[in-house]
């Protein structure tokens, strides 16, 4: 019988927007599966490829990159180079052997405690559907 | 080596109800470079704070972790507390386990505390690189740059100056006065517009503090917050202002006429000229397009084909004070100033777009600016209102509202605000001049929001019995001497054909032409339209993005004069504010160059928002990148570009980063 998978999600958030609306998640009292760990970052923009394949490469089932919503970054365009990025980092995955469901890349406001909670949840969701990483 | 001090947080229930403390804490204490973890009820409250300090002598300890609430609540309190402790206080971390943990994870309280240590421990492997780090003082040119001469320009200048502080005042035109200027009366209190504008415009001219530059254009900004450096082209004026006593002699005598800029075209002016009787400075300029003296040395110049034209000079021979200066060239100087205030204005729309109101063919067509310029006692009129076409006086007068507003097709989506209410000032003043005048007003929607704005609205319909129709006409044609306006009153329901004398359009407001390019230059944003973007619409209205830059008037959006003058104040306050202290204090936790490891790419240059990266050439000839501490907001862009990793980002450091990455799996 397969045995329940608890995945681990590496969540990196921009001060911001994403990590004010995960703290707001916590001050609305909102529950979300606890698995995910999250690292602040003044911007999405600021999280470099390595970060993401490096999380892999340690045993993250999924990584999420979470920062304002376009237009709304803190420094006016790190989104955008973030949203780049995610869209060339993506498909290389393929290359690691990594599913490319397992990173995602979401706009989360600092109003946005509720989509914060429901990102985290359908996150854990589709990460036990794929199963643990075969390494 | 690090010497960790983990303090855990109960507070009050908030953290204990959920995370089993006394584990975390045994879990803490076999951490890496721990060496002391303790718990407390409120970290946050004096007595938390206290065992703190006591404990990070007391253990000798080099790097604090505090788990407790979020960074964006009490970080700033721990640092003091490790300040306090004489421990540079950028030696902390927290570990949020309260938002992102007890309070999201109350359903299992297993599940909490795990994960509760799991945060502390990337914690603790984060906090082991911190390095101290320490904020630099800058010193600050108390000087500020004032862009632009409207009133709110002038505002501005005069409350900064006020406050004891030097400001420069550029305009490009050859006078200060801006839109205000031509205005005849303001609404709703009918003053006249000149009566109170004018002593401001002198004011400034005297002000001791303030220096005037017109017919001066700003080209370059460098530098940062406190410390601007600013190339300001000075237009030829070719009259040398120092020698100018302003008699007047040589516009009254120069012979070539040229339209008038400041009537809108229906007046003229010559080509040595000021720009309008109050204009200040009075003193002239010469128009080099128009003058003949110069087009005879242009011709010259260009091997004298064609007809020689006159070699006047007339200004020159009648100048008593031999001011006239022909070879005054444009000149650039460099200035330094700590503040920038950018209140550029606005413009009307260029109605030619609407070909139905005739794009500019029907001489009785005009617009609600230059019907000010015809009621002005100072205009080309002397303040008749009459008929381009045949001079007679009007007795039917159409206005149209929202022309370039509040128009999706012509991509004027906005409302330009102040076209409802100037055009009730109009027509009751149109009545005033004549009480036989009859005034019909177009409009979509009557937007009176303002002081005295409603009441100010149905005296027009009740004292000057302007007959309102709801609609946007769809054309407009001249019959005979009449204009006929074509259009639907939606009320009613039925088309209505209305024969005018007059049709006056209420043309709305845009930014100046070129307040994009200041934009870019400035490094502030600017919205599709060209309207300059605040920092925040609410909390933020006169800051921008890029500290030290302020912006104010109607360079932001469609504003009234009230509204200009209050915003003018609103900056000048932010640059007091920061011109009375002596250093800025700036943030430490900004990018920095490795020069040995940066490979002279300069990606990061581009990528930069906020041009704070820049190159130099080291020593041996290499090309390197450099950034600026001061203008650096330590977002991270350029580092997650640099491919060499030759750049990163103190507090959040590549290393840092992967560390707590790899914390997780410890
Ligand atoms: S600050 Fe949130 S994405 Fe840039």
């Amino acid at each position: 019988m397969a045995v329940s998978h608890e995945p681990r999600i590496v969540g990196f958030l921009c001060n911001w927007c994403s990590y004010a609306g995960a703290d707001l998640a916590g001050t609305s009292r909102i529950t979300y599966p606890a698995n995910i760990r999250i690292i602040r970052v003044p911007c999405s923009g600021r999280v470099d490829p390595l970060f993401v394949v490096k999380s892999f490469q340690l045993g993250a089932d999924g990584v999420l990159i979470a920062g304002c919503h376009p237009g709304d970054c803190h420094y006016t365009e790190g989104n955008y180079h973030t949203r780049r990025r995610f869209a060339l980092l993506r498909p290389f995955l393929d290359y690691l052997g990594i599913d490319q469901e397992r990173f995602r890349l979401e706009w989360v406001s600092a109003s946005e405690g509720k989509k914060f909670s429901e990102v985290v949840a359908d996150f854990t969701e589709t990460l036990k559907r794929i199963g643990p990483r075969e390494i | 080596m690090a010497r960790v001090g983990v303090f855990v947080c109960h507070c009050g229930t908030n953290i204990a109800g959920v995370v089993n403390i006394p584990e975390v804490l045994e879990a803490a204490e076999k951490m890496p470079m721990v060496v002391s973890a303790t718990d407390n009820k409120y970290s946050c409250s004096e007595p938390g704070q206290a065992s703190i300090r006591e404990a990070i002598i007391e253990n000798n300890l080099n790097r604090v972790i505090v788990a407790a609430c979020s960074p964006r609540m009490h970080e700033i309190t721990f640092r003091r507390a490790l300040a306090s402790a004489g421990l540079n206080p950028y030696l902390l971390e927290m570990a949020n386990i309260r938002e992102q943990c007890s309070w999201v994870h109350s359903d299992n309280k297993e599940i909490a505390t795990n994960k509760a240590i799991e945060i502390i421990k990337m914690a603790v492997a984060k906090v082991i690189r911190h390095e101290p780090l320490y904020p630099r003082q800058v010193g600050i040119t108390k000087r500020a740059l004032v862009i632009g001469g409207g009133i709110t320009g002038i505002q501005t200048a005069l409350d900064i100056a006020n406050a004891g502080y030097g400001v420069v005042l550029v305009e490009r035109e050859p006078s200060i006065g801006g839109r205000m200027a031509q205005l005849d009366k303001t609404f709703p209190t009918l003053d006249c517009s000149a009566c109170i504008l004018t002593p401001k415009m002198v004011d400034l001219s005297q002000h001791p503090k303030i220096k005037l530059m017109t017919y001066a254009e700003v080209k370059k900004v460098t530098g940062f917050i406190g410390n601007f450096e600013v190339e300001i082209l000075h237009k030829a004026k070719k009259v040398d202002h120092l020698k100018c006593i302003g008699c007047g002699i040589c516009w009254q005598k120069c012979p070539e006429k040229v339209p008038s800029e400041f009537d809108l075209g229906l007046g003229k002016r010559t080509a040595i000229y000021i720009p309008f009787a109050q204009a200040v400075p009075p003193k002239p300029v010469i128009d080099l397009s128009h003058c003949r003296y110069t087009k005879y040395l242009t011709w010259v110049a260009t091997g004298q084909e064609g007809k020689k034209p006159p070699e006047c000079r007339i200004c020159e021979k009648l100048c008593p004070t031999a001011a006239i200066a022909w070879d005054q060239e444009e000149q650039l100087f460099t200035e330094k100033f700590g503040t920038i205030v950018v209140a550029t204005g606005y413009q009307t729309y260029d109605y030619s777009h609407y070909k139905e109101y005739g794009s500019r063919d029907f001489a009785d067509v005009i617009t609600g600016l230059q019907l000010e310029r015809l009621m002005s006692a100072s205009g080309p009129t002397g303040g008749e209102v009459t008929r381009l076409s045949d001079g007679s006086h009007p007795k039917t007068v159409a206005f149209v509202c929202c022309v370039g507003s509040r128009d999706q097709q012509r991509g004027r989506p906005y409302c330009s605000k102040v076209c409802c209410m100037y055009t009730a000032k109009q027509a009751i003043m149109l009545k005033e001049h004549d009480p036989e005048v009859q005034c019909y007003i177009f409009y979509i929607d009557v937007r009176a929001g303002g002081k005295d704005f409603e009441e100010f609205y149905l005296r027009a319909i009740d004292e000057a019995g302007v007959i309102y129709i709801k609609g946007r006409p769809s054309k407009i044609y001249q019959d005979g001497k009449k204009l006929i306006v074509l259009g639907e009153d939606t009320l009613m329901g039925r088309p209505v054909e209305i024969p005018v004398d007059l049709v006056v359009l209420a043309t709305g407001m845009e930014p100046s032409a070129g307040a994009d390019e200041l934009a870019r230059n400035l490094n502030i944003s600017y919205d599709t339209y060209n309207f300059m973007v605040e920092a925040h619409p609410k909390l933020r209205p006169v800051e921008t993005h890029t500290d030290g830059i302020f912006v104010a008037g109607a360079c932001v959006g469609p504003r009234d004069i009230p509204e200009c003058v209050a915003q003018g104040s609103a900056a000048a306050a932010k640059v007091a504010a920061l011109f009375s202290q002596d250093t800025l204090t700036t943030e430490p936790l900004i990018a920095v160059v490795n020069q040995a490891r940066c490979i002279g790419c300069l990606l990061c240059v581009t990528i930069c928002p906020f041009k704070a990266v820049d190159y130099q050439t080291t020593q041996d000839g290499r090309l390197i990148a450099a950034t600026n501490e001061s203008l650096c907001k330590g977002c991270g862009l350029c580092i997650a570009a640099c491919r060499p990793k030759a750049i990163d980002l103190r507090g959040f450091t590549n290393q840092q980063i992967l560390d707590e990455v790899a914390g997780l799996w410890l």
